[in-house]
């Protein structure tokens, strides 16, 4: 007995040398492997604070920017008005962006796009009713999808993800893929699995497809830069994102009003 | 270690790990270079103060940065090893001597100090940049994020420890 406590006084260093190493490695896998990693994440109420305020004094920077941003949306949107009149362009309009879908403005605290795994800290939480798996937008197209929530705060894991899988088309001809990262770059992101008869070409616009309960069918993702074939079967192309992933300050969330109903009824298909 | 040493390390501590997460996690120069400055605070924790307690302190500070950049336990391990390592560092760097008349990182002559803040970094950054990525597939990737990434960190550490130096000594 005395040999064993002498072991352990005499090793002390090297066994909470392993014992920490071992901890921060379960918390490294846990992170790699579970997709929204419950101990140690930027939206608890500590660093939540702290990047809150950061981002409070960082925002002047780049306001005249991000004002551009919000204006040329919103004479978008006048346009829209303007043309309502229309009643096809009503009918197509509830069709898609219908009342299915609710958005919640949110603001950006902490953005990181330099990492293989990257995510974006905003500051809305579960207070104002997000919750996980809803879908990210800014006024240009895609940013990513809700992962973990706390009272006032919220991770996005956003594209550029090597874990992010988000449903995508060809915007003139229905031919879905998957939209990967592959680390390179963060402006590009890759469109997976489209079917070699797909028609493309450089500059095709992408767009989210409908397949997912997460995004409306027709948010912008981004334009073709480049395509190759992959093993004879299917293209893999690069997407130019329309967002500036560096430059996020304003996010739209959305919620899928029927979401629970799409996915009883995928579940009740699965059990027959 | 006195009270004053407490005081130092405390405030080192705090300043450092906000400055690592406020502003040197978004420099991202030419996309992904970051220096990591925050090793600092064990690179400079007093030669004589006990090892079970760096060791400790090195975890903790890793974490606190981990939790802010959404990274899991990356940057932990990174800092406990390094930690851990130290004294043998130490050893190499500077020979055995370092135990006994208290080695100052600025009395030291240029060629030890840079040795031992080289050995320092590199292995704190391919251990973290290993974990991150953690993919082999990805070997390429981690060698030379390590390779910018520990340039970068060498020369910012250097610098700050020139800039700090009168106060120090």
């Amino acid at each position: 007995m005395q040999q064993i406590i002498y072991f352990f006084i005499k090793n002390k260093n090297f066994l909470l040398f392993a014992l920490l190493f071992l901890v921060s490695f379960i918390l490294t896998l846990q992170s790699h492997s579970y997709h929204n990693s419950k101990l140690i994440s930027s939206t608890n109420f500590f660093s939540g604070k702290i990047y809150n305020v950061t981002s409070n004094i960082t925002e002047y920077f780049d306001l005249k920017q991000q004002n551009k941003i919000l204006l040329e949306q919103n004479s978008m949107l006048l346009k829209f008005q303007a043309n309502s009149n229309n009643p096809i362009l009503q009918k197509a309009l509830d069709s898609t962006l219908s009342k299915n879908f609710k958005f919640t403005g949110a603001r950006v605290i902490n953005n990181v796009y330099s990492k293989t795994n990257n995510h974006i800290t905003i500051d809305k939480g579960h207070n104002d009713s997000l919750e996980i798996d809803m879908g990210v937008i800014t006024s240009k197209g895609l940013v990513g999808i809700v992962n973990k929530t706390s009272g006032k705060y919220a991770r996005i894991q956003s594209v550029l993800n090597t874990k992010s899988q988000i449903n995508a088309q060809l915007k003139k001809s229905k031919h879905f893929g998957f939209l990967t990262w592959n680390t390179q770059n963060p402006q590009v992101v890759q469109l997976t699995e489209i079917p070699k008869l797909a028609p493309i070409a450089i500059g095709d616009t992408i767009i989210t497809g409908g397949n997912s309960s997460i995004f409306p069918k027709g948010v912008l993702v981004g334009s073709v830069a480049n395509y190759t074939l992959q093993n004879n079967d299917s293209y893999t192309v690069d997407v130019r994102l329309f967002n500036d992933m560096t430059n996020l300050s304003h996010v739209y969330v959305i919620k899928n009003k029927n979401k629970q109903e799409i996915i009883q009824l995928q579940l009740s298909d699965d059990a027959e | 270690m006195q009270n004053n040493q407490i005081f130092i390390n405390i405030v080192r501590f705090s300043v450092l790990m906000l400055l690592q997460v406020i502003v040197l996690n978004h420099i991202n120069f030419t996309g992904y270079v970051n220096p990591y400055a925050y090793l600092i605070f064990i690179l400079l924790f007093p030669f004589d103060a006990s090892k079970t307690l760096l060791i400790f302190l090195s975890f903790l500070l890793g974490l606190s940065i981990d939790i802010f950049s959404d990274s899991g336990g990356v940057h932990a391990a990174a800092c406990v090893l390094v930690g851990f390592l130290r004294p043998m560092l130490l050893k190499f760097s500077f020979g055995v001597s370092y135990q006994y008349n208290a080695v100052k990182l600025n009395k030291v002559t240029f060629k030890e100090r840079l040795l031992y803040i080289t050995l320092m970094v590199f292995i704190h950054h391919f251990v973290l940049f290993s974990l991150e990525i953690f993919s082999p597939s990805h070997i390429v990737l981690i060698l030379t994020s390590t390779l910018f990434s520990g340039i970068f960190s060498v020369l910012l550490i250097l610098c700050i420890l020139l800039l700090f130096k009168t106060k120090e000594s």
